[in-house]
């Protein structure tokens, strides 16, 4: 294992953005099982174009992210790869939660009476995190949820799987351009859980070889193989 | 699936009758508690749609939150399309389709070489719309604006599995869906000219848009 760029723990409820270069893959590990990680990605050079929840599960007739999986931007280029994914299951079409919805599923728990270890809803603070990059809501699209599955009936039905991650879990993503990349780990939105119970997750930022030719996402569909040809002409 | 008869509105009585060809847009205000009416005049085609709080175009129609807390992937009567802030934008109050699309997103030229190869790239498509809609509609709105839209008449069955797929639509000529405006609504619709799968039969078609005024 080369030396890491970055090795670190997103503290439970937690919010972390970052730019994430081309060459090298982020590893979010779930250290005590049963966590959520709210995603969002945009690509650094141009922070209008941004990760597409349809046009990811379009391209690839998916309803999940899971191993295998290129995460597409609107503009038709695979902004990073999942690599690498002990889980099996990531949702991304439920959303993430706001304060009302925190506050009515698990009470309020404001700052003023206990800190830090308040119970924030994630809106806020993924709108707080964007505003650091000049960003607002009209940047706000459907996210990843990593580590979480919701499951779909034939009728439609949504119902969130307990139990999807456990402790050491794991999900790699490989940067195919230079994008920034906003965490934040709160309980999802669908968690059936009466406890507040929001986990530590483990990142580690390391240097990897760009895809190869036969790269299995680049080859796992003709979409990806155009996917990743997109995102290769605008790097000269 | 769900489907409603309908409750007899007359069309002499509406305040708007537009006929919207394949490959064109349509922007209108639907003020609160006024109707509008999608009819799928030759059948199979797809409707790609966004919504915006007419007094805050920020607040915009949010596909993730509307489905999350109808409990549901699939929009019919009585979905309630909510707004980034969590209050519905418009009701579904009338569907003789009985299920509409809101996952498999808006066609583009990007997206269409993904999917199709190089040789789409110049192909209409909707959000080529959609970025003409919003700046012929002025006040700000660009691309940052066009986010998860409903698709009406589009059948996108998911997979217990995790698979997504694009069927023949189960909507049929003259099969329609009736939306009431929760409050005053921004609605900006494509009519889809893609050609390359199912959505629209291989044959895009007009769709006819009814207003009513509040009763």
């Amino acid at each position: 294992m080369s030396e890491p760029i970055l090795d670190a723990v997103l503290p439970p409820a937690a919010t972390w953005s970052r730019v994430c270069k081309r060459g090298t893959a982020l590893t979010l590990t779930d250290i005590e099982g049963g966590a959520n990680v709210a995603a969002l990605l945009y690509r650094a050079d141009d922070l209008r174009e941004r990760y597409c929840m349809p046009d990811t599960l379009k391209a690839q007739h998916v309803s999940r992210i899971a191993a295998g999986v290129a995460l597409y931007s609107d503009m038709g280029r695979v902004l990073a790869s999942v690599v690498s994914d002990s889980v099996g299951w990531h949702d991304t079409i439920t959303g993430h939660t706001t304060q009302a919805i925190v506050d009515a599923k698990w009470g309020r728990a404001s700052y003023q009476e206990f800190r830090n270890a308040w119970q924030p809803g994630a809106r806020d603070q993924l709108l707080v995190e964007l505003a650091k990059h000049g960003m607002d809501r009209r940047d706000l699209v459907a996210n990843i949820n990593f580590f979480s599955k919701v499951a779909v009936g034939p009728e439609g039905e949504l119902s969130f799987v307990p139990g999807n991650s456990a402790a050491g879990d794991h999900v790699t993503l490989r940067f195919e351009l230079d994008t920034l990349v906003l965490l934040c780990s709160v309980p999802h939105p669908l968690d059936p859980s009466p406890d507040w119970r929001p986990g530590a997750v483990g990142l580690r930022l390391e240097p990897v070889a760009a895809a190869a030719d036969d790269d299995a996402v680049r080859v796992a569909c003709d979409e990806n193989e155009r996917g990743f040809a997109n995102s290769e002409a605008v790097l000269a | 699936m769900t489907t409603t008869s309908s409750i007899g509105l007359d069309a002499g009585a509406a305040r708007l009758v537009d006929d919207v060809p394949a490959g064109a847009g349509w922007t209108h205000l639907l003020r609160a508690g006024e109707i509008l009416r999608i009819v799928d005049l030759e059948g199979n085609q797809a409707v790609d749609t966004l919504f915006f709080d007419a007094h805050d175009y920020a607040n915009r129609y949010s596909a993730v939150d509307t489905l999350r807390a109808q409990g549901n992937a699939y929009l019919t009567t009585g979905s309630r399309l909510l707004a980034l802030d969590g209050q519905p934008l418009v009701t579904i109050v009338e569907d003789t389709c009985g299920r509409h699309d809101t996952l498999g997103g808006a066609c583009s030229q990007e997206s269409n070489v993904v999917r199709y190869g190089e040789h789409t790239r110049h192909m209409h498509a909707c959000r080529q719309t959609f970025l003409l809609e919003a700046l012929k509609w002025g006040d700000g709105l660009d691309k940052r604006d066009l986010t998860h839209n409903v698709n009406f008449f589009m059948n996108v069955p998911l997979t217990p599995e995790g698979g997504l797929t694009f069927e023949d639509g189960i909507s049929a000529p003259g099969k329609y869906v009736q939306l009431r405006a929760d409050r005053d609504t921004v609605v900006m619709i494509s009519n889809c000219p893609q050609l390359n799968n199912p959505c629209n039969g291989y044959d895009p078609t007009p769709v006819r848009l009814i207003i009513w005024t509040a009763a």
